[in-house]
């Protein structure tokens, strides 16, 4: 199915969770989970519901790491 | 009294007067170097997407320094888009403490009054510890206060501007209309700024640029805490009236006839 993460269109399996989704965006960054927020469709995602949560067709995301800022 | 007497936001007190911006830093290195010359306390952080986000270095840096963490909202334009940002703020990094920013203009980067009232008011609500970047304004300032912000952070000039103070006057009436304290944010370009805000009766002052993009940040850093500090005891210290002419120091008593 189709999502939109990060503002691209991204293809994952029917079903899919959160936690999922962050996997393959973490995966290979020095990022690492610790400081992850979510958003999906305008609302919070805590953590603790990240693989509980399934994600639908058309689902919006937006998966933010800690940057410098002032 | 000295120039680090402490200040307290929320219920939290910091003997530091100066909180520090991340933003602009040029490495994790000079970061580290700049949060440990500026002997500040509490630092402002950023949220973005996960591929444009700097690495868990920063982090570890911050950690390791021993700072409170004050997420902003830098970016975000309405009311809805703050309050989400603040909330994801809260999650990544685990504090209720925010640094409200809803800017109207790209340009000048000003802040949007009525998104940014609306956005507080939501916060507050929500459980937030809300420290506002606004205008000068007095007004706004004292709606900002009686909505329940922890803080009411003033602009001295736009972000990144360098240029100062400019409105001194408004700054001291804004410090007259709240009793939550007052912290001068954006615009500070050097450390004569810096002095200038804690004289005018600021509780602190807050920025980033200023350090973060000097020639020497952690020269620039130690310059700021000076300031703050001096400014601080300058305004304890109850300053001379101005007079349009002179004073003499020297008496003129037994002044003799040459």
């Amino acid at each position: 199915m189709q999502l939109t993460v990060n503002g691209a269109g991204t293809d994952v399996p029917d079903g899919a969770t959160v936690a999922a989704v962050v996997e393959g965006l973490v995966a290979g960054r020095a990022t690492g989970h610790g400081r992850v927020a979510v958003a999906r469709n305008g609302d919070v995602v805590p953590r603790s519901a990240w693989e509980t949560t399934r994600l639908t067709a058309g689902d919006v995301l937006e998966v933010l790491a800690p940057t410098a800022g002032g | 009294m000295t120039g680090t007497d402490p200040w307290i936001v929320a219920g939290e007190a910091f003997s530091s007067r100066l909180v520090l911006g991340t933003g602009g830093i040029s490495s994790m290195e000079v970061l580290e170097r700049t949060v440990r010359a500026s002997g500040t306390q509490l630092v402002t952080v950023a949220l973005r997407r996960i591929e444009a986000s700097a690495d868990a270095a920063m982090m570890r840096v911050l950690d390791r320094c021993g700072v409170r963490l004050l997420p902003n909202t830098a970016g975000c334009r309405t009311a809805r888009e703050a309050v989400l940002t603040a909330r994801l703020g809260r999650e990544a990094f685990g504090t209720d403490w925010v640094k409200l920013e809803v800017i109207g203009d790209e340009r000048t980067l000003l802040p949007d009054a009525v998104e940014l009232l609306d956005a507080a008011e939501h916060l507050v609500d929500d459980g937030f510890r809300v420290l506002a970047y606004t205008t000068d304004d007095a007004v706004l300032g004292r709606r900002l206060a009686d909505a329940g912000c922890a803080a009411v952070m003033p602009l001295g000039s736009p972000i990144g501007s360098g240029l100062g103070i400019r409105n001194p006057h408004a700054i001291a009436l804004l410090r007259e209309a709240v009793d939550v304290p007052v912290v001068l944010d954006a615009g500070i370009g050097t450390a004569s700024d810096a002095a200038l805000a804690m004289e005018l009766g600021c509780d602190a002052v807050l920025l980033a640029s200023a350090v973060t993009r000097a020639r020497d940040p952690e020269r620039m850093a130690r310059a700021m805490r000076s300031a703050v500090e001096a400014g601080r005891l300058a305004r304890s210290a109850g300053r001379i009236p101005r007079r349009w002419h002179a004073e003499a120091s020297t008496q003129f008593e037994g002044l003799p006839q040459l």
